[in-house]
């Protein structure tokens, strides 16, 4: 479809994990996933996910309803997605190399310009992709009220782990 | 002016073009839009199970479509005050009151066990929730979620002079459950249900009563909805003293707990009591302040 892309240079996911994880003075708040769909293009550096907020996985089943009730409104937002590039990316190099993930990152129907410092890696003809970043509550819109008897903190850290193999689709 | 009237008039070849151009926009944009739109295509029709059609177990008095998740243990205290037009001297109902104390349990995440005493004719019930069906969206979209209620409740209330058989204390309910979320606001549900009492007042009433109930909430804010019930009862003829259970109340969420507030024309909490048994006349007054609080406790 995108003819100007030769597709040995697409990149599907192979497997993924990613999770947050937030500290607060009564319960540490965490959520993991590995229900993420991810493409890259080691040609151009382009990099694209897209993560159902429903897929997060919470200890407790409350807190997760809430997640996607109150805090997220997973039913009107139901994705998180990121399109932008991997700037710095040198597809030659066989070792571990840092880049930095420049573009759009949409969470909670509002998209902001980020910047997040991650590596890479190849693997076996795939490639590792590794990012852990903070995300400020308040920048995307998700309310936290005053009065809930877990305190949320303002800032989680969100880590990504991306293993893509190479798309075999012709 | 319509399109087709600007498209079909050659007095308006710049538009034209315009409207042209216009209608390729989206094309063009798509052929710019990379990895990230194809990505959204591929996840499109992915099922996802509608949650949350109301906020507790409970729509006021009966019982609603959620359960307990697997390992949740809910304590719900709930109470129903006297009636609001026995004025200041019963201070408006609050010197009356009666209690319920209740545990549910989530044996699965489609099955709940729950068991409670009441204190409205020291009665204990016992019933099981199953969910049948889940509201789902998607390629294979389920439009209403379906859970099937079954309770056993045993009146306990000294009777020296009759001294009735235990089994004519004993009253059956069941119930199916259909619900739709609408919306991520509105929420309905319609409950058809049959209570089996062993033992009726007079001859000529009947063992099994037949009712429909009806329910919904409208969510106002992400922690707050209001909830309306009724309880049509469908062969109570011969029981005209009783009345229609109608409820109207408040849901307010607060984490771990959720505050259910509400005016009702019933003083029991158990299904047999407030759809058989209810005695209060909403509309001339005989209205019951109450509440429902039910705290969740993750046991694994």
């Amino acid at each position: 479809m995108l003819g100007n892309h030769s597709h040995a240079q697409r990149y599907r996911l192979a497997s993924c994990e990613v999770s947050f994880y937030s500290e607060a003075p009564l319960e540490n708040i965490e959520a993991v996933t590995v229900d993420a769909q991810s493409a890259f293009d080691s040609s151009s550096g382009e990099v694209a996910f897209l993560i159902p907020i429903r897929g997060f996985q919470f200890e407790k089943a409350l807190m997760q309803e809430h997640f996607n009730e109150n805090y997220l409104e997973s039913e009107k937002y139901p994705n998180a997605t990121f399109e932008g590039e991997l700037e710095g990316f040198q597809p030659d190099i066989s070792e571990e190399q840092t880049v930095t993930a420049k573009g759009k990152l949409t969470i909670h129907g509002v998209t902001r310009e980020v910047e997040v410092p991650g590596t890479i890696q190849p693997a076996n003809g795939n490639w590792e992709m590794q990012a852990t970043f903070p995300i400020s509550v308040a920048d995307y819109k998700i309310k936290i009220p005053k009065v809930v008897f877990y305190n949320i903190a303002e800032t989680v850290d969100v880590t990504v782990q991306f293993t893509y193999q190479p798309d075999a689709q012709p | 002016m319509s399109l087709y009237n600007l498209l079909t008039s050659p007095m308006h070849s710049l538009k034209y073009y315009f409207v042209l151009l216009l209608c390729q926009l989206p094309l063009l944009l798509y052929a710019q839009g990379g990895l990230l739109d194809e990505l959204e295509e591929a996840s499109e029709g992915t099922e996802a199970p509608t949650e949350s059609t109301f906020k507790g177990t409970r729509i006021v008095n009966g019982q609603s479509v959620e359960l307990w998740d697997d390992g949740a243990l809910g304590f719900i205290i709930s109470h129903r005050f006297g009636r609001l037009n026995g004025g200041a001297y019963e201070f408006f109902g609050l010197d009356d009151s009666n209690i319920r104390l209740g545990l549910e349990y989530g044996l699965t995440d489609f099955l709940n066990v729950g068991i409670g005493r009441n204190s409205f004719q020291k009665t204990y019930d016992g019933y099981l929730k199953l969910r049948v069906l889940q509201q789902q969206s998607g390629t294979r979209q389920i439009p209403v979620s379906i859970v099937a209620f079954s309770s056993m409740a045993i009146n306990t209330l000294r009777n020296d002079e009759q001294n009735p058989p235990f089994s004519s204390r004993i009253d059956y309910t069941y119930q199916l459950l259909i619900a739709r979320k609408f919306s991520s606001r509105l929420s309905l549900q319609v409950s058809p249900t049959l209570v089996h009492r062993n033992l009726v007042e007079l001859r000529e009433n009947p063992n099994n009563l037949y009712a429909l109930g009806l329910g919904g909430r409208w969510k106002a804010t992400s922690r707050v909805s209001l909830n309306a019930e009724y309880f049509l009862r469908l062969n109570a003829e011969t029981e005209p003293l009783y009345n229609d259970a109608f409820a109207l109340g408040v849901d307010i969420e607060t984490g771990g707990h959720v505050f259910q507030l509400h005016l009702t024309n019933t003083q029991s909490m158990i299904e047999e009591g407030f759809i058989t048994e209810t005695t209060g006349d909403f509309f001339s007054g005989d209205i019951h302040f109450g509440f429902n609080i039910s705290r969740v406790f993750q046991l694994k």
